[in-house]
């Protein structure tokens, strides 16, 4: 297929409003396969505008005379406004936009034309995949071996070519177990404490079905274990449903662990809302914050009742709980819900943040991101289809990676020194998860990856953020790191409203920005000059 | 010392308010003639100020003693468990009788020895010169003079000695209008912004009832507005909501009428009276205090608490004055009912958005010491300092505090001062340690020699300034730097955001600074730190 065939005008005369806060730009439009050009004209002093069309969600067209207005609204929360001259030339842009920025086909995307200079292909891909983190455990235990059965993603699409699973278990009781869980996903290690010496394990639900059957594999599986963190040890299992919709799921295949057969483990129900109800919330706050005009009481209602606080507090409380099991309790956890790709994930990868201080450095929290979403199949593709703006009827869509950012946010906001990563980072994967362009969160497997052949066609986005020009907004100057467990507040008093993401392009960015920038100087200032920021921790005296 | 009669309690437990299972302390609980202060097994020393606390309470006896609640006006509360019964009563009872003194002469201030002579102390005093404020500001000038009419508290008792008008207003007609004026509080310059010539002026409501005029005060009005040589016409700011003022007219008091002043354009704003502020306070408290709330039920309760909405509509009104001097070049006269609470709300607030000098740490204490201590804020009647009537305390000046606080949420680089500044000054206000804030009016201090016996809060803060500077203040920008914190259309959304999440590190706040200070593995100032938390 030819972009040429949907690109119905090569270009127009064109003002486009970019927000409150900035002036608006003049010049000559243009859409490209994969952009919106905007060149301002010889004799103007601003660069070329661009923007990448499959950022745009929404697109909404008006004529008036002759001449037209396009707003375009961007995946990232951004709203764009373009004036262009003549109604036949609008009509034609909007179409060209509407069809380009709706492509399905994954390799025809931009991150499969995309040549920056200074990245070479293949350059990060190698980062972070399980076999790198496999090496870190070896170190820390014997009872646990990289297993290389799904090397051709037969056993279970959604899961890497490597996983590492108990050592007393072997391939192909793998095999069946795989047959016992939901999409074969059987309980994998997600994180190995090595203080406490236990585990957190994440998989998909079991096929029980309404006969309630059983699998002496997966049984041994989750016996070996308990066995292989200490002699004794007790195991937690954290379904991400209700009590109620576990039952249910039996109904169509699914269910839960029963007690009798998994002898050692308590099971623990804490439901996380997923799928629409979560994208619903999403739209609502992003609606909420794109009223400007509406009084104080009605704001705060209308964030009640979007539910998106709710869903962060239930999100790390339920997080906690599985880290609590971990790191206090000296307990095995297995995570999962359903399906085992979203609200799993969700809890695994906090519960890691909460616990591992390696995780909270720049290359940590990368490498977490990739194992623990990328790799362990979190469907990016189909829930990153759409944004908050979308009219297009919802499918898959569903803000769980947003969700865990903003999560991670918070745990940032409270604890400033701990994170060696600051907002900008979480700003940029949030930008790229929904359009980039860079393959890493193309797809929805590393099966689907290895079709595409992604890894060796198109560029990292590590290798992008970790060029040295970008490190100074994504980087937290304030960082010391420190190897105790963070433990957040989940209370309401204490959490807030991403307005960094929320209210990025409403509110002129620049106050923060400068501040931002000042405390880089001060920190940089303070280590040149030598001297180590001393402890005041004298509390203000009467 | 009479009401003391156990002065020490072993074995006593200090349950730790951040745990979610019930933790505790324990250790010594001490009862001085000033404070309580308990001291762990770590020798960690908790400190509280018998001004402080605003309520106590003995709840039900337990299994393992006698809870004491302790709940202080700096939104700091404190859970004991004294093992004995009898201790606690003893304890309880003092405590009541020693957080409501009914004297001036038995709080703290009179007391408080912090090791200097007379000269020192003297010096003190001094550091804050209003005279100078009005210098600096540029007044006396052509238009404006120093007026001697109130030298003698003669004319308004509420009023400071030094009062600034027009210079072609004759003491007749300053007079005239003070008859006129709800508590002879007629109207005076707070503010004169010298690039624009134009004025902040201030007063009380008019007894206008449904008809009655008054010439002086109408030419005193015009000589407002002829002090300005830029614009004719001045504002007219009734800080009340209409109906509130129109109530008022029943009583003989009211508003201006537009018709009986010549160029003047009236304008209503709407912030509500300190009764609601004090329930809305309690309201908020009371949210933020409860553990496990469900998500509506927090939101539903800050909503209807109000409390967002009332610290809202007195930014609205600053930013509104603001406007009107930097865009309109107006002079504005602000007032309420009596011109204390509402109208220095909106007059130091609005000089702060326009005058960067206000948004250092030596110009925040010119300006409270202005518009708030010498123009007659109640200060004692608003805190509680004395055991007097409930219905007139209200939160007046913390809700000062926390717009203000807003503002360095909003432009973190444009205030010398960080939180810890304006937490230290909210501790203060209630503390009655030093002089400043006690009494009602000037006139009031005068009479309780407060200049001789007792010591002024503003050296120490100075003394103390490395703690209360903000990191990332930068002085370059010059005099009359505007902040504009929300053009109204969108910036209400951005400010009630900061509030939502600020909300509620303001009521359990030191309780919330301490918390972090607890909790995280650092190494940096704890100014940078909770400076960070913010951004």
């Amino acid at each position: 297929m030819e972009f040429s065939e949907l690109i119905r005008t090569g270009r127009a005369q064109a003002k486009l409003l970019r927000g409150p806060e900035a002036p608006p730009l003049r010049g000559t439009l243009c859409v490209t396969g994969h952009h919106l050009l905007l060149s301002p004209g010889p004799q103007a002093t601003s660069d070329l505008w661009l923007l990448l069309l499959r950022r745009v969600d929404s697109i909404e067209k008006r004529v008036s005379g002759d001449s037209g207005t396009i707003t375009l609204r961007c995946k990232d929360l951004r709203v764009l406004q373009l004036d262009i001259e003549g109604v036949e030339a609008t009509l034609d842009i909007a179409r060209s936009i509407e069809a380009l920025s709706s492509l399905e086909s994954v390799i025809t995307s931009f991150p499969f034309f995309y040549r920056p200079k200074g990245l070479r292909l293949g350059d990060a891909w190698h980062f972070h995949p399980p076999e790198r983190y496999y090496k870190r455990v070896a170190r820390e235990t014997n009872a646990w071996r990289l297993s290389e059965v799904n090397e051709d993603f037969s056993l279970c699409p959604s899961y890497p070519r490597a996983v590492i699973v108990p050592r007393a278990v072997d391939d192909d009781a793998l095999a069946r177990c795989a047959r016992f869980r939901q999409g074969g996903r059987f309980p994998v290690l997600s994180y190995h404490h090595a203080p406490s010496g236990t585990v957190l394990l994440r998989s998909s639900q079991p096929l029980t079905g309404p006969q309630k059957r059983r699998c002496a594999e997966d049984e041994e599986l989750l016996r070996a274990a308990l066995a292989g963190a200490r002699p004794g040890a007790r195991g937690f299992i954290l379904d991400t449903r209700s009590a109620q919709a576990a039952k249910q799921a039996r109904v169509t295949g699914g269910g839960t662990e029963a007690k009798a057969a998994y002898p050692g483990w308590k099971r623990l129900h804490r439901p996380l809302e997923r799928g629409w109800p979560l994208q619903e919330s999403f739209v609502r706050l992003v609606e909420a914050c794109g009223d400007l005009e509406q009084s104080m009481d009605r704001w705060l209602s209308q964030l009640e009742a979007c539910h998106w606080l709710a869903h962060v507090k239930e999100a790390l409380s339920t997080a906690c709980l599985a880290a609590q099991g971990v790191g206090r309790e000296g307990a095995c956890v297995l995570v999962h819900g359903a399906e085992g790709t979203d609200s799993t994930l969700l809890v695994t990868s906090l519960a890691q943040l909460i616990l591992d201080p390696s995780s909270r450095t720049m290359a940590g929290f990368q490498e977490l991101v990739e194992r623990e979403w990328i790799q362990a199949g979190h469907p990016f593709q189909l829930r990153c289809a759409h944004s908050a703006f979308s009219h297009a009827r919802p499918k898959h869509e569903a803000p769980t990676f947003l969700l865990f950012l903003d999560c991670v946010w918070q745990l940032g906001r409270q604890f400033p020194l701990s994170l060696e990563f600051g907002e900008g980072l979480l700003l940029a994967l949030f930008e790229h998860a929904y359009a980039s362009p860079f393959g890493t969160f193309l797809c929805s497997s590393e099966k689907e990856r290895c079709l595409c052949e992604v890894r060796t066609r198109t560029h990292s986005l590590w290798s992008g953020l970790n060029q040295p020009k970008e490190q100074r907004k994504l980087r937290n100057p304030l960082y010391v790191p420190s190897p105790l467990a963070i433990w957040p507040s989940v209370e309401l008093q204490t959490l807030r409203l991403w307005q960094g993401l929320f209210l990025r392009w409403i509110r002129p960015p620049e106050p923060s920005e400068v501040a931002w920038e000042k405390v880089w100087q001060i920190v940089t200032d303070k280590k040149t000059e030598g001297c180590e920021p001393t402890v005041s921790a004298s509390e203000p005296r009467l | 010392m009479e009401h003391i009669r156990t002065t020490k309690v072993e074995q006593v437990k200090l349950l730790d308010r951040f745990s979610t299972s019930n933790k505790s302390l324990t250790g010594t609980l001490y009862l001085t003639a000033t404070h309580l202060l308990f001291i762990d097994s770590h020798q960690k020393e908790t400190w509280i100020l018998h001004h402080h606390i605003a309520l106590v309470e003995k709840l039900a006896l337990t299994t393992s003693g006698c809870p004491l609640v302790i709940q202080c006006k700096n939104f700091r509360i404190v859970h004991f468990i004294v093992p004995r019964e009898r201790d606690c009563h003893d304890i309880y009872n003092s405590l009541l009788q020693l957080s409501k003194q009914a004297k001036y002469e038995d709080l703290y201030a009179f007391s408080y020895n912090p090791k200097q002579n007379d000269s020192e102390r003297l010096q003190g005093w001094q550091l804050i010169d209003l005279a100078e404020e009005y210098k600096r500001m540029g007044v006396p000038n052509s238009n404006w003079q120093l007026s001697d009419a109130n030298r003698e508290y003669k004319i308004c008792e509420t009023y400071p000695r030094e009062l600034y008008v027009p210079r072609i207003a004759s003491k007749p007609i300053i007079v005239g209008s003070s008859k006129f004026r709800s508590k002879g509080r007629f109207p005076v310059l707070s503010y004169y912004h010298q690039n624009k010539e134009a004025a902040i002026c201030r007063c009380s409501q008019p007894l206008s009832g449904f008809s009655a005029r008054c010439l002086e005060d109408e030419h005193l009005l015009q000589a407002i507005s002829k002090a300005n040589p830029v614009n004719r016409y001045m504002y007219v700011m009734d800080t009340r909501p209409k109906l509130n003022a129109m109530a008022n007219r029943a009583a003989g008091k009211g508003y201006e009428n537009e018709d009986n002043y010549s160029n003047i354009r009236f304008q209503f704003v709407g912030i509500e009276n300190i009764h609601v502020m004090r329930s809305s306070l309690q309201k908020l408290l009371e949210v933020n205090g409860t553990k496990g709330l469900s998500v509506s039920d927090f939101y539903s309760g800050l909503e209807s608490s109000g409390w967002l909405r009332h610290i809202k509509a007195v930014m609205d009104a600053a930013i509104f004055l603001a406007k009107a001097i930097m865009v309109e070049n107006a002079s504005v006269l602000v007032h309420c009912s009596d011109g204390w609470d509402r109208t220095s709300q909106v007059c130091s607030l609005g000089s702060l958005l326009l005058d960067s000098y206000y948004r250092t740490i030596k110009g925040f204490m010119v300006l409270i010491e202005k518009d708030w201590i010498s123009f007659g804020h109640k200060f004692s009647e608003r805190c509680g300092h004395l055991d007097g009537d409930p219905k007139e305390v209200s939160p007046v000046f913390t809700q000062f505090l926390e717009c203000v606080w807003h503002l360095t949420e909003q432009f973190p680089q444009d205030f010398e001062f960080n939180e810890a500044f304006l937490l230290q000054i909210h501790e203060h206000i209630h503390s009655c340690q030093f002089g400043n804030f006690l009494g009602n009016c000037q006139k009031e201090r005068e009479e309780l020699k407060l200049k001789e016996k007792t010591y002024s809060l503003w050296p120490f803060l100075l003394d103390d300034q490395k703690k209360y500077l903000n990191p990332l203040y930068s002085s370059k920008s010059p005099k009359f730097a505007v902040l504009e914190p929300n053009t109204v259309s969108f910036n209400f959304k951005k400010l009630s955001n900061v509030k939502i999440g600020k909300q509620m590190e303001f009521s359990p706040r030191n309780c919330y600074i301490q918390f972090i200070l607890n909790h995280l593995p650092s190494k940096l100032p704890c100014v940078l730190r909770s400076k960070l938390c913010c951004l």
